[in-house]
């Protein structure tokens, strides 16, 4: 148990043995990868240049019936501040979660995606709408991923008419049609099967689009994940089955309730790659990859190496199944955005100076967002009724009191 | 299709009737349907190679390929759930389970998925599907094999649930299932694949539907309101006849549809009669027939002159033994009884 901690630090892809040498020979790695990029170009570009240039990726991929992709990503000055700016976005709305959850104005279930950033971010910068992602309940940023507004995911958090569903889903199920984003389903493994649906019907109608059923390291052991990896593999559905590793699956570490944590190798026949999701542009390179394999070859699995700061839920302080020091530890040797902010210093992208406003901008679009979200007002009554059919054939629909309240669907 | 069978109450009618089968009354619907919207597909175990476990998908494979006509492994949660994501991207497949039982491992699709979604996403994401097979008892087959499902599906907010009867029932509701843009659970019944019914050239028509949420009424009577669903309706029909014999004029509603359920004509029968009797094949207790009663003992309790009664299957898992089976389920002689008292004709 002590040797899988210390690898939640370090990355399980790397082969470093001992647990102090292990983050540090990830640094240096990182740097080195970095001084190598200086010294051979003198950098120093804009923020806004787009001129492409190649990261190395520290954390080795590994690969599962593949050869992994290289190690190495084209990115550019203006992707990385794009990364780390709404990255930001995502951490601050996530914590702004938190406190509103406490102060009451978020009820039921929330949960939170904080330490997860990179893998929503890199997987948008590898796929375009035209392609599909469908998640589990902790999706509030995979949602602004899609496309949707930071007011939209607080208000419908809150319970608000300007909320993404109208008021009426809450944290888990915020969906964007628009956005070829089919939530947000809180029944945990449902949405492997119908993310393979999703490109089912992508491949029946002839688009060149892939779709990614997201689910976690607690989803990875239901029995309806291989039945769709099956029909996937068989039917060769341009499907990408994503597991965001975090390594708890709710209290449970994985080590409790997987016989074989090696999530990238359970697909069996179907192969499979193991990404560290604590880096952007690891995450960017792995999921590009898998587009491409999901077109030409059919079905993969990605594990995402990820790790998450808040428990399970709000209703879970998240010390009681591992360590402060561990949670701490991540945060200060993997953290994304932290990463991306050392790159982009390193390669005078940006000064210490321009981060911080970025932040602050980030912050106060936030603010803004939770300020206009409390001003929302709750769903009309009427909204009771509508939406429980497309066609409500004027069915008689009742209130708790039939005598009362007698609605025909619209 | 089939040699015109003109029959003598024909004299009546504006055109000429002939026979068919609810088996080919699903079968052309599907067929219909498919030729006319590209994006309509079936799926299910058996559905294309096999022509269909009863043979409702017959002759479909061979016409549209196999893009369109899926074989699945025996994973119902899997490939359910594979036909509403399809269906969130709006395709519109027809998802068949070889019989209700097996869809219990697909329940939460076609509740938390199918059903909901339209709901949860306030409007964005509608699931136009249709899950179809049969339902309730057959001969012989055994517990886990002859539950009926229709109270339970029937309960479910966002879906609509029909169960079809005759081969006009069958022909229309299917196409007006498949063209429906909400997921809709379509309950057949084993046993009444191979019966003939005669079907008039407006049944025959490619653009015949029948209005979901409409029950027919299949027989007028002024004495007592019999209510059934699926074969019961053969048998609520034998029984009118029965209870004919001895001056019991009884009128007889096909539900047609459980989901929405047909209040109206229900109620305006018993206004009519002032005696009702329910009957389903399923478990009495929370079934089809409580929310019949539920709902006259509402809207029509003045005008009753009896207590409601309800015929339904026995409280029991199906046994096997062919005597057993036969006293676990409805018969006409249970029908008729209840009648009777329902009129104050017998002890």
């Amino acid at each position: 148990m002590a040797r899988w901690r210390q690898r939640l630090l370090s990355s399980a892809c790397s082969s470093s043995s001992s647990s102090a040498a292990a983050p540090q020979a990830l640094l240096r790695l990182a740097s080195s990868a970095l001084s190598r990029q200086s010294s051979s170009r003198g950098f120093a570009a804009a923020p806004d240049d787009t001129t492409p240039f190649v990261v190395d990726i520290p954390v080795p991929y590994a690969g599962h019936r593949c050869d992994p992709p290289e190690q190495r990503v084209e990115t550019s000055a203006k992707e990385l501040v794009d990364f780390f700016k709404v990255m930001y976005v995502m951490r601050r709305m996530e914590i702004a979660a938190d406190s509103l959850y406490k102060a009451k104005f978020i009820r039921g279930f929330c949960h939170l995606y904080d330490g997860q950033e990179a893998v929503c971010v890199g997987m948008e910068a590898a796929l375009t709408k035209e392609d599909a992602i469908i998640t589990a309940y902790r999706d509030h940023c995979t949602h602004i991923g899609r496309g949707g507004t930071v007011l939209e995911v607080m208000a419908e958090l809150m319970g608000r008419k300007s909320g993404c569903s109208l008021g009426k889903g809450g944290s888990m199920h915020m969906y964007n049609k628009e956005g070829n984003f089919y939530g947000g389903n809180g029944i945990v493994g449902a949405q492997t099967a119908l993310g393979a649906g999703l490109a089912f019907a992508q491949k029946y109608n002839k688009q060149n689009a892939v779709s990614l059923a997201l689910y976690g390291d607690g989803a990875a052991n239901q029995g309806q994940l291989f039945e769709a990896m099956n029909i996937s593999a068989l039917w060769d559905l341009p499907v990408i089955f994503v597991c965001e590793n975090n390594h708890y699956g709710m209290g449970t570490a994985e080590w409790r309730s997987a016989k074989s944590p090696e999530y990238y190798k359970r697909g069996d026949y179907v192969p499979g790659l193991k990404i560290d999701g604590m880096d952007v542009l690891a995450v960017k390179q792995g999921v590009r990859f898998a587009k491409e394999h999901a077109l030409t070859k059919g079905p993969i699995v990605l594990e995402m190496d990820t790790y998450r700061y808040h428990g399970h839920s709000m209703s879970d302080p998240g010390s009681t199944y591992r360590t402060r020091e561990e949670i701490s530890g991540v945060r200060q040797e993997r953290d994304p955005i932290e990463r991306v902010r050392k790159l982009l210093l390193a390669k005078e992208i940006v000064t210490v100076a321009d981060l911080k406003n970025l932040e602050k901008q980030a912050k106060a679009e936030v603010d803004e967002a939770v300020n206009q979200a409390k001003e929302g007002g709750q769903p009309e009554t009427h909204e009771l009724f509508t939406h429980v059919h497309v066609k409500g054939l004027k069915q008689l629909a009742y209130g708790p009191d039939r005598k009362e309240v007698i609605v025909p669907l619209p | 299709m089939f040699p015109g069978i003109v029959r003598s109450s024909s004299r009546h009618l504006p055109c000429r009737r002939s026979l068919m089968t609810v088996r080919d009354a699903l079968n052309s619907a599907i067929d219909e349907e498919m030729a006319a919207d590209p994006k309509v597909f079936v799926m299910g175990e058996e559905v294309g190679e096999y022509q269909g476990a009863y043979k409702v998908t017959k002759g479909l494979l061979q016409k549209y390929g196999p893009d369109r006509v899926l074989d699945t492994p025996i994973t119902e949660a899997g490939f359910t759930g594979i036909g509403v994501g399809a269906a969130f991207q709006g395709l519109k497949p027809i998802v068949e389970f070889m019989t209700f039982n097996f869809a219990m491992q697909a329940i939460d699709h076609i509740i938390n998925s199918a059903a909901k979604t339209y709901y949860m996403s306030g409007g964005q994401i509608a699931v136009p599907i249709v899950f179809r097979g049969p339902n309730g008892a057959a001969a012989g087959v055994g517990a886990q094999h002859s539950q009926c499902f229709a109270a339970w599906y029937g309960s479910c907010p966002g879906l609509k649930v029909v169960t079809p009867y005759s081969a006009e029932d069958a022909r229309g509701l299917l196409k007006a299932a498949i063209r429906d843009p909400d997921p809709v659970v379509f309950l057949e019944n084993e046993l009444l694949y191979g019966e003939n019914f005669p079907v008039s050239s407006q049944v025959r028509d490619p653009n015949f539907t029948l209005p979901i949420g409409k029950a027919k009424v299949e027989r007028e009577g002024t004495d007592v309101t019999i209510t059934a669903f699926s074969k019961m309706v053969g048998f609520a029909l034998k029984a009118a006849d029965e209870l004919a014999k001895d001056g019991i004029k009884a009128e007889v509603i096909n539900l047609r549809s459980i989901r929405p359920l047909d209040r109206e004509t229900i109620n305006a029968s018993v206004r009519k009669t002032y005696r009702l009797v329910a009957v389903e094949e399923g478990w009495p207790q929370h079934g089809v027939c409580a929310e019949v009663c539920a709902s006259v003992q509402e809207e029509t309790f003045d005008y009753l002159d009896a207590p409601i009664e309800r015929i339904s299957g026995a409280d029991i898992p199906m046994p096997y033994a062919a005597n057993l089976e036969r006293l676990a389920l409805p018969q006409i002689e249970d029908i008729v009884r209840a009648a009777k008292r329902a009129c104050y004709r017998s002890k």
